[in-house]
């Protein structure tokens, strides 16, 4: 909780931050980055949340305990995604016998 | 535990959360945990008989190989509403919305929970789920099962699945509700002096059961709103014709509905620690590792849910990192068990009614825990998948653990609840009655689906039928066992022996209030100088 | 999360800091549960994305982004106008809350709005899965399956942004009959936390939903 209150040019300041980050997340999203374009729209927009959640929502003057709590709601999501792209990724695996034994591929 | 509040002085003075009010309206309006406890007790009871009676018309169908009773469309349904209600209605709410209500206040020194509104209304909200289920019987019932799967759920049923939906979807956010009042008020509420390592055991099991309400209940529910809106709407999330996936949702559905099996169990694991402390008169053998052991429970239950998918077209992939997983989640299962073990080795141990189910538990866990290794393990699965192996299983945890753990904790606590003792003889009859009736119903369901007997079928070979008849004979004989408590716990109501603040000489805050407690349970705030279970220290008062 | 008091410590608390400390985590764990329920769409989202790659590039575009940019504008500004609310109610400045609650609602409308139109072009170009779908291409059926996505996560975004509008109604109400004190402005602080949830939720569906495979 903020006992002592945050001063305003920071909000103005993080508020600043985060226009100038939409406006990056729309420019690099015309260049094609290959493998890497999901991740860099993923990167700009955690990095805005975090904004978000550590300034406007105070979870940086606040308790460790909140800062726990926030952690554990994105720990647990990841571990629903990771899962779910493992399976994803690798359902059409195959083991295909050759003359080292086995192999895997995935069919194309 | 020792505390500045001295309960004989209480005792018999008159006003109790009880006598606090009588009309309907301060029953309905209350904001005390202990009055919302009682109205949960009502309800999920209700949701039990209901519950059993559909079992008990699957038990007579499978009496004989044909199909004699019910057709197979209402076979389907009578399974479908047994899944539904036991489990949404009766198995996530019973310990946690009964006992977790009423004690974690007083466990822990406050007055009440931390959001004594918010704690009604997820009894309304409750209440509103269930009435939509209720509507779902009258409109002809749901043949999904319990698990709703899709296509079959979003597309080809006939029946009622929308409504189903609704009301699993509300009832829901009274878990969550449930869950996040437990959490805050484990976290900001504690009495002065009790740190979390003098916190009974039975406070960090509901500690980590409301952790997976929180963080499963959203994902079930947002899944089944999905069913909803392509049943009604048609946008197709899960629809193979647009390359949808139906897998997709059982990953969805299993995120919560794996954990959901621990907000099952963990609080009767919390109820076997308390009875085990008080009937061996000795602290928990390694408390820390019983207490870490929920929290570790808890995370390990969200890392393993693809074992329900093993036969599904998950990726067999998948499939191995799930099914190693799942062999860690017995190692908390198991310091659990062997530590309650070596708490009563050297104890001296009586056997009390609660200390019989705390025995039954203890054994029927144990069976359907190690089972539940073998369907865990990636090949076997493939063979037992689906039949009354997994049946028998999943009873073995839930009936055999839940459930024990349920009763253990109706016996311990109803003095403490209603101020009355009950009749001892029936009650430790009627818990060897249960004890041999579950065994006889479900223990040959383990032999008959090794066997090959698929579940949620009406009609079976010839051959299986003696074990079917076994079945069904436990069964009878559990149903007398479940019927004897309702008959003396409601006659000691009324004839019972007056208890005392702590019939059984136990340690923990809740023994040192009268029974049952006033409404703001403390005249004035405890502070805490012991660590739990202190059984090497008289109780206060008492000579023992 | 409906535990507010009108300045006096309830019942079930020693304290007023230990009433603020726990509705404060109430909060959090209330976030946390929202945080699970649109973070089950997100990853069902990511599940068929990487499934359907193709699919999701052309659904993106038919999407128009600088809708989606200028909202996502629109939202951040209305967190702006959210966040000086509760600096004005730690300050207990009456005036200033009213005015920035005012603000954050018509800036929300003014998203609403955008939205309107949004949905209301997905209508006329035979977008809307389930109902009046048709587009000419080989993954037509997947493009269903993104829009169907599109609705039901930007839908839920929605929904909530309207619960928020009625939240922040009252608090206006309640500020302007001068409940909140430097003491007690736990309502407006809360609802502050909830309306930067809504925003943080569409700072992730801008991209994913409206910047797919623009390059």
């Amino acid at each position: 909780m903020s006992e002592h209150s945050i001063p305003a040019r920071i909000y103005y300041l993080v508020f600043a931050t985060l226009l100038l980050l939409t406006l990056i997340t729309v420019e690099v999203a015309f260049y094609d980055l290959g493998i890497l374009t999901f991740g860099v729209a993923l990167g700009i927009a955690c990095f805005k949340a975090a904004l978000v959640i550590l300034y406007f929502m105070h979870v940086r003057y606040s308790s460790g305990l909140t800062g726990i709590f926030v952690a554990a709601g994105f720990v647990f999501l990841a571990i629903m995604l990771t899962f779910f792209l493992l399976d994803a990724s690798s359902r059409d695996w195959q083991y295909q016998p050759d003359s080292s034994g086995f192999s895997m591929v995935r069919p194309s | 535990m020792s505390t500045t509040v001295e309960a004989s002085h209480h005792s018999g003075t008159g006003e109790n959360y009880l006598t606090a009010g009588y009309g309907l309206k301060s029953w309905l309006m209350t904001t005390d945990h202990k009055r919302i406890a009682i109205l949960y007790l009502l309800s999920i009871s209700l949701f039990f008989v209901i519950g059993g009676l559909f079992a008990v018309l699957i038990r007579i169908e499978l009496l004989t190989p044909a199909g004699d009773l019910v057709s197979a469309d209402s076979y389907n349904k009578l399974f479908t509403l047994h899944g539904l209600v036991m489990i949404f209605f009766f198995l996530v709410p019973s310990i946690p919305a009964v006992f977790g209500n009423f004690l974690i206040p007083i466990m822990i020194g406050a007055r009440d929970l931390a959001f004594p509104k918010v704690n009604l209304a997820s009894w309304y909200v409750f209440t509103i789920g269930g009435l939509f289920t209720f509507a779902v019987v009258l409109a002809g019932g749901v043949d999904t099962g319990w698990t709703f799967y899709t296509p079959y759920s979003s597309t080809y049923s006939k029946t009622a699945v929308g409504l189903t939906a609704i009301g699993v979807f509300i009832t829901g956010f009274s878990s969550i509700l449930t869950g996040l009042n437990f959490v805050v008020t484990i976290h900001k509420m504690r009495a002065p002096g009790l740190t979390w390592f003098r916190l009974p055991l039975f406070i960090w099991a509901h500690y980590a059961t409301s952790l997976i309400m929180l963080l499963g209940t959203p994902v079930v529910a947002i899944s089944i709103l999905l069913v909803f809106l392509e049943r009604v709407f048609g946008i197709g999330i899960f629809d193979p014709a647009l390359g949808g996936d139906p897998v997709l949702f059982q990953h969805l559905f299993w995120f919560y509905s794996h954990p959901a099996v621990y907000i099952m169990i963990l609080p009767s694991m919390g109820v076997m620690s308390e009875l085990i402390a008080c009937f061996c008169r000795k602290r928990i053998f390694g408390y820390s590792f019983v207490a870490f052991s929920s929290l570790a429970i808890a995370v390990l239950g969200f890392l393993v849910w693809g074992h329900h998918m093993f036969t599904s077209s998950q990726s067999i992939y998948a499939g191995m990192v799930f099914s190693i997983l799942t062999m860690m989640v017995a190692i908390p299962s198991a310091v659990k068990v062997f530590n309650w073990a070596a708490t009563m080795y050297g104890g001296s141990i009586s056997y009390e009614t609660p200390m019989m189910y705390a025995f039954g538990f203890l054994g029927l866990f144990t069976i359907g825990g190690l089972t539940g290794l073998f369907l865990g393990a990636l090949g076997l699965d493939v063979h037992v998948h689906d039949t009354y192996f997994v049946v028998a299983h999943f009873h073995y945890i839930m009936v055999g653990g839940a459930i024990m753990g349920y009763l253990g904790a109706l016996h311990f606590w109803w003095p403490k609840m209603f101020g009355r003792l009950y009749p001892e003889a029936w009650a430790k009859l009627s818990s060897i009655v249960i004890f041999i009736g579950f065994n006889l119903t479900f223990f040959p369901q383990f032999l008959v689906g090794y066997l090959g007997m698929p579940r949620r079928y009406h009609v079976y070979p010839d051959e299986f039928q003696i074990f079917h008849v076994l079945s069904t004979a436990g069964a009878s004989i559990l149903a007398i066992g479940y019927a004897f408590p309702v008959v003396y716990l409601i006659w000691s109501l009324v004839r019972g022996e007056k208890a005392g603040p702590n019939p059984w000489n136990a340690k923990g805050l809740e023994w040192t209030v009268p029974s049952p407690p006033t409404t703001f349970n403390f005249d004035e705030t405890p502070v805490v100088t012991e660590e739990a279970y202190d059984y090497s220290r008289p109780v206060e008062g008492k000579v023992v | 999360m409906s535990n507010f008091h009108d300045g006096v410590v309830a019942h079930q608390f020693d304290d007023a800091e230990q009433q603020k400390e726990t509705v404060n985590l109430g909060m959090w764990s209330f976030l946390i549960t929202e945080v699970m329920m649109f973070g089950a769409l997100f990853a069902a989202y990511g599940f068929y994305r990487f499934k359907y790659p193709q699919a999701w590039i052309e659904g993106s575009n038919y999407l128009d982004y600088l809708l989606g940019a200028f909202n996502t504008a629109v939202l951040i500004c209305s967190s702006l106008t959210m966040a000086m609310a509760v600096h004005a109610a730690q300050h207990a400045k009456r005036k200033q809350i009213i005015v920035f609650l005012i603000l954050t609602i018509i800036l929300g409308g003014v998203f609403i709005g955008v939205k309107v139109v949004e949905y209301a072009d997905k209508f006329e170009h035979h977008l809307v899965p389930g109902h009046n779908f048709s587009v000419d291409s080989p993954f037509a059926n997947q493009v269903e399956l993104f829009y169907s996505f599109y609705f039901i996560m930007t839908g839920l975004h929605a929904l909530h942004m309207l619960i928020g509008f009625g939240i922040i109604a009252t608090l206006v109400v309640m500020a302007y009959r001068n409940r909140f004190s430097e003491a007690y402005y736990a309502p407006v602080e809360m609802t502050g936390l909830y309306w930067h949830f809504v925003d943080i939720v569409w700072i992730f569906l801008f991209p994913f939903l409206y910047l797919i495979g623009r390059g």
